[in-house]
């Protein structure tokens, strides 16, 4: 009986730290830190290589991350750290049964990474929310916006300097038909079409 | 995972099935007599909807030619307002997460803030956890079904599930005093002990659940008007299914056995017998199928943890976790000490960060916590199996009748407490 038993899920201990080395072999200096806690493995990666690091995680028979399970960002204003945000991936291999985070700092005023889409279709909400939460930019995302707030809100609540009990009145629906392509929207016709503006 | 772990669900299809249609791409035919799109807004308020969400679809004549989802109108900032509360004033918001199966919600949190601790919980505590995490698998696969079947015309089938459900709601009611919203998980354990006929209720509702689902399986599976309405309608194939990062049911729809319970036990699954029922197209046929299957599994798991129930204690003896029996609180100055801190300091795990995850009635329920060492959480981070499930139901609906639309959201089971957080 072990309830959340540490490495549950993650495999042996050997073969976590074998993951690492041979991630920091492969990527050289853009894998940059492993570091296990409680069974979980992570790895720090840098910026430039991130892209090319995900898409080897998911391609390459050994490593097979096929799934991307969750998208997220921390921000570490509160304990003053620098850089600012990290970008969090989880992911998962089927075949391995293996886990892996993977953690990208970015700067305050430079964040942005390469999107994860073209590497999983499955990234696409889990970035949208991490650019509504955290303002974190999705580089090449294919319909970057607001999913959770609405996309009049301003600022991105989830930031540290973000008042929790800070309100909005946002009264107006949200436009969906700018996200229809250009040939559904110029043959959009019916009783509702072009009385309501969205 | 064995070969004998997985069942596949062929075995209820209905012989002579044609799949190759099933699985053959869609294209949207546009009339060429019809110029206009038409422009329909289902939802957010809307009784087909099951939840607040909106649809903007486009059609050609009855077929979506495209579709726009939107959703956050019941986003309530559970990820914010965590950050702001002790860890165990967490509990309650995590109840209003998949609102069906709220008790499964819990056991993922406190899951994940016993993996920062590092604590092992009682036998009775993790045991207890099971029976009700799958009586809440199977509350919320009935409501799933049950739903589902409404919207598709048949109506009977909610009656007899709603029962059911009733029957494990007095059960969650005489053990936690909610019917609903039972916060009856804690970080090390339980609450508390369940109440002396708990294991009477359970018993009893043992020998009752199978009816229910016996009379829909008899009424519905090889039910023709049901198989045309779900059958070959949205098959996605594994990969894809992989891809777009499903998991839960509709994953095992689509055939891939990966279920936490199997492929990570915890609080002890890896003891009970149970197989994972898998389906073959991934439509919503299959994953009518597979819940069905699964509520029986869960009824077979719950009789063997049932089984394996032994008096003891539900709490980890831990002053820096778990609140001090009341006799000491009342009669001992280190247990009124410890009760005190624990109250006003609340529970303090090392600083790190973890996810935990754990397989809920959606899916893959995982919670993403970054501990400071303080009483509070720094970041609680939800993945909410639904939002990976319903991100491409713009794709999926592209090509089908607008009819199908209800077919397809009720078989996704997605819940907007859930979807938003």
């Amino acid at each position: 009986m072990t309830p959340a038993a540490p490495g549950a899920g993650g495999g042996p201990l050997d073969d976590r730290l074998d993951l690492a080395l041979r991630l920091s072999e492969r990527f050289g200096g853009a894998v940059r830190g492993a570091e296990e806690f409680r069974g979980d493995l992570a790895v720090t990666v840098a910026r430039d290589r991130l892209h090319d690091v995900l898409a080897m995680l998911r391609c390459e028979p050994d490593l097979d991350f096929a799934f991307l399970m969750d998208v997220t960002a921390v921000d570490h204003l509160a304990w003053g750290r620098i850089p600012r945000f990290d970008v969090v991936y989880h992911l998962y291999s089927l075949t391995h049964h293996r886990r892996l985070r993977v953690k990208c700092p970015l700067e305050e005023g430079d964040a942005w990474v390469p999107t994860a889409t073209d590497v999983w279709q499955g990234a696409d909400w889990f970035e949208r929310e991490a650019w509504d939460m955290y303002g974190i930019v999705f580089e090449g995302h294919p319909n970057l916006r607001r999913i959770l707030c609405h996309e009049d809100f301003e600022g991105h609540p989830l930031r540290k300097d973000f008042p929790a009990d800070k309100r909005f009145f946002l009264p107006r629906p949200a436009n969906l038909r700018e996200q229809a392509p250009a040939w559904v929207r110029e043959r959009a016709g019916g009783p509702a079409a072009g009385l309501i503006s969205d | 995972m064995s070969a004998s772990d997985t069942r596949v669900t062929d075995g209820l299809r209905p012989p002579g099935l044609d799949e190759s249609a099933a699985l053959a791409p869609r294209e949207a035919p546009l009339d060429p007599l019809k110029e206009e799109l038409l422009e329909v807004n289902i939802g957010p308020s809307h009784p087909a909807m099951h939840g607040t969400f909106r649809l903007k679809c486009w059609l050609d004549g009855e077929t979506i030619v495209w579709a726009v989802p939107e959703i956050g109108y019941l986003h309530r900032c559970f990820e914010k307002m965590a950050e702001t509360h002790p860890y165990v004033q967490v509990i309650p918001y995590t109840d209003r997460l998949n609102y069906l199966s709220p008790f499964m919600n819990n056991v993922g949190y406190c899951m994940a803030v016993e993996k920062l601790l590092g604590i092992e919980i009682p036998r009775r505590a993790a045991l207890i956890r099971v029976i009700l995490s799958e009586l809440s698998r199977i509350m919320d696969h009935m409501v799933c079904i049950g739903t589902n079947l409404v919207d598709l015309g048949a109506l009977t089938n909610f009656w007899y599930l709603f029962r059911g459900r009733e029957e494990i709601y007095t059960i969650t009611e005489r053990i936690s005093g909610a019917r609903m919203m039972v916060s009856y998980a804690r970080p090390g354990g339980l609450m508390r002990d369940s109440y002396p006929e708990f294991e009477d209720d359970v018993r009893r509702a043992l020998t009752s659940l199978p009816r229910y689902v016996d009379d829909v399986n008899a009424l519905i599976t090889r039910n023709r008007i049901f198989i045309d309405r779900t059958r070959g309608v949205t098959p996605i194939t594994a990969e894809e299914a992989i891809d777009w990062g499903w998991t839960g049911p509709c994953l095992r729809a689509a055939g891939v056995p990966y279920d936490i319970r199997k492929a990570a036990p915890y609080h002890g699954y890896d003891e009970l017998d149970f197989q994972i029922p898998v389906g073959r197209t991934g439509d919503v046929y299959d994953r009518y199928l597979v819940r069905m299957e699964e509520m029986r599994q869960s009824l077979s798991i719950v009789a063997q943890a049932l089984e394996r129930l032994e008096p003891g204690p539900v709490l980890v003896d831990d002053p820096r976790v778990a609140l001090p029996p009341k006799n000491e609180v009342y009669n001992s100055i280190e247990g009124m000490v410890n009760h005190f801190k624990l109250i006003f300091e609340g529970l303090k795990p090392p600083a790190g960060e973890v996810y935990s995850y754990t397989e809920a009635a959606n899916g893959e329920l995982g919670f993403y916590i970054v501990s400071d060492g303080t009483g509070r959480p720094y970041r609680v981070h939800c993945r909410a199996p639904c939002f990976a499930i319903y991100q491409n139901i713009g794709k999926l609906l592209q090509g089908r009748m607008i009819a199908d639309i209800v077919a397809i959201v009720g078989s996704l089971n997605v819940v907007a407490g859930e979807l938003e957080r």
